[in-house]
């Protein structure tokens, strides 16, 4: 009897399944999957946005080659992969391990240091300009204790730290949610085991906790580089839509936008270079997956 | 933490409730002094994580006579005023574009709840030719970079004739592969037996979906509402790319053009990022847990 109800009840009417997964699978398929396909076909001709493409084979991936914008743009988000994810995997945990412990207070501290996670990139992004500015909080602070003002914001790779230190700065709390999950999971009985061995709070860091959440770490290395490589907005705002000093922190991405947008937009170039922002995506993805199995053996 | 509290005499009931002991989760004591190294540096991050947007409401709150600029820097506005709010609001339509953002983020929760479930449900519990298929779509979306097919949306909202409107800002994200991967797991984690028995009762699968399943996802759907909400108010890429008429701006990129064009009044500046932060701060006051554990799930399955 079981069975046969159960057999019944999943042989269902043939149409209802679709008209569940329809609005969802349309979506998907018109806005992402399409638009997806239409960028790999797009990136082999001259489209632009008022005017229909011609088929031109490779002539955007040569330009490309030969395109210093975009040689500055790949420099500058590679730059932020590796000034940003060392940062954005070691002090989140070290953050996590700070508010672990069921202290009176630290559900508010918690959330506080949450609070830039759940503020829009514009609103981080303006706030730090002005923290930031040469006349900004920063510099009234460093001023009053006798260090000089510093224009963080006019020198080109002063500027790119400083949206550097902006992504890590929004970032912090996110990351340490997802730490704070892996600690949990922690079993306590190895840390006493190694503070009887002897051992102090930075060897006990490094030989009990670091192993035992070696996979978030990689997850977070994965999912920031991603997000690293992908920056717009920070720079965007910080450095302007013409990315600063003689356009010298332009990134892949405010390149892709600045090129491919408007009524001029030279819609099969921008495609071409969207591309690589793809493929340098997919294969950060590999590279962290691959590091991550040599450490295991 | 360390063995030697372990066999330390309990102290005697009246001695404890006289000088209470701070203890971690697993009834351990923690020191005094570590207790004061921890509370110290808590303090340390939080100045560095809630100081800038303190100052940025303080100087929001400082009138035009008041220095914003001196050394040492004055946290506490002398004479607070609301005159830079009613700028902000002179100079753009601000509320016209915190309307824009809160239709835009309200569609957002509706199409992303309502799709995602339906859609997750179809993945989980019907039985169909090409499930595997539909599943396997929303698995690569998920996976495409949306910065690396923008250029092609904003070309297709082009040929829909939906630049420049809200309902092309809301579109592509409408129905997030992600949310739909949540709730097909959502649905997929309940007992099989409640719904067979509705079966058995003659319920439709509508009815099934509608009074068994859903009930029971309500805390996913909670995350998947809390993030969409979140995701469309903050979101500054897309709009920014599909939006060309200033009347139809939402907040970020009001506030972005604000900025480009009256950089110098920082005052005003603050004003707007303010306006534009705080009902997602009060949003997140009330929620949080929903905030904390969509960060969990979303990054097991992202």
């Amino acid at each position: 009897m079981a069975t046969s109800v159960v057999s019944r009840a999943r042989r269902q009417l043939p149409l209802s399944p679709w008209l569940f997964a329809a609005p969802g699978l349309l979506v998907t398929g018109a806005f992402i999957l399409y638009p997806f396909v239409s960028t790999l076909v797009n990136a082999f001709t001259d489209r632009r946005t008022l005017v229909p493409g011609r088929f031109v084979r490779l002539a955007n991936f040569r330009e490309v080659l030969h395109d210093d914008t975009f040689w500055t743009g790949l420099r500058n988000s590679a730059l932020y992969v590796v000034g940003v994810v060392p940062a954005l995997v070691v002090l989140p945990l070290l953050l996590a391990l700070l508010v672990q412990k069921n202290i009176p207070g630290i559900a508010f501290f918690r959330s506080a240091f949450y609070t830039p996670v759940v503020a829009s990139i514009v609103v981080v992004g303006l706030i730090w300009v002005w923290v930031l500015d040469e006349r900004g909080l920063v510099n009234s602070l460093l001023a009053a204790i006798g260090i000089g003002r510093v224009g963080f914001l006019g020198d080109q790779w002063l500027l790119l730290l400083s949206a550097m230190a902006v992504t890590v700065w929004k970032g912090l709390g996110y990351y340490m949610i997802i730490y704070l999950a892996a600690l949990a999971n922690v079993p306590r009985e190895l840390h006493e085991a190694a503070a009887v061995d002897g051992a102090g709070p930075v060897r006990r860091f490094l030989t009990v906790t670091v192993p035992a959440v070696r996979s978030t770490m990689v997850l977070v290395a994965a999912l920031s580089s991603v997000a690293a490589f992908k920056v717009f907005s920070e720079v965007y705002l910080m450095a302007g839509p013409a990315g600063g000093p003689a356009g010298e922190d332009t990134t892949l991405v405010m390149l892709v936008q600045r090129t491919g947008t408007g009524l001029t937009g030279r819609v099969g170039y921008a495609s071409a270079l969207s591309i690589v922002v793809f493929v340098v995506t997919v294969a950060l993805m590999l590279l962290v997956l691959r590091v991550d199995r040599r450490e295991d053996t | 933490m360390s063995v030697l509290e372990k066999v330390r005499p309990a102290l005697p009931p009246a001695a404890a409730a006289r000088e209470p002991r701070i203890t971690d989760e697993h009834g351990r004591r923690v020191r005094g002094w570590e207790l004061v190294l921890r509370y110290t540096l808590l303090i340390a991050v939080l100045a560095l994580t809630v100081g800038p947007f303190v100052w940025q409401l303080s100087t929001s709150l400082k009138g035009p006579t008041e220095d914003i600029f001196g050394s040492p820097p004055r946290f506490l506005p002398a004479h607070p005023t609301l005159h830079n709010y009613a700028r902000v609001a002179d100079t753009i339509p601000v509320w016209d574009y915190a309307l824009n953002s809160l239709k835009v983020a309200g569609a957002n929760v509706v199409t992303n709840c309502v799709g995602s479930a339906l859609a997750g449900y179809a993945l989980a519990r019907l039985r169909y030719r090409g499930r595997a298929a539909a599943t396997l779509a929303f698995v690569l979306a998920m996976l495409v970079p949306v910065e690396g097919i923008i250029i092609a949306q904003f070309t297709t909202m082009r040929e829909l004739g939906l630049n420049n409107t809200l309902i092309g800002v809301v579109l592509p994200g409408s129905i997030g592969a992600m949310n739909v991967l949540l709730l097909r797991n959502a649905f997929r984690s309940l007992p099989h037996e409640m719904e067979e028995a509705a079966f058995v009762d003659g319920a439709n699968v509508w009815q099934r979906f509608l009074r068994i399943a859903l009930p029971s996802v309500k805390g996913t759907l909670a995350v998947v509402a809390v993030f969409a909400f979140m995701g469309a108010w903050d979101d500054f890429l897309w709009p920014l790319i599909v939006l060309s008429d200033p009347s139809k701006f939402t907040l970020t990129i009001g506030l972005n053009y604000l900025h480009g064009t009256f950089a110098n009044d920082e005052r005003l500046v603050a004003a707007g990022t303010i306006i534009a932060v705080a009902p997602l701060i009060a949003l997140f006051a009330c929620l949080q847990r929903y905030f904390f554990r969509g960060v969990g799930e979303g990054a097991v399955k992202g």
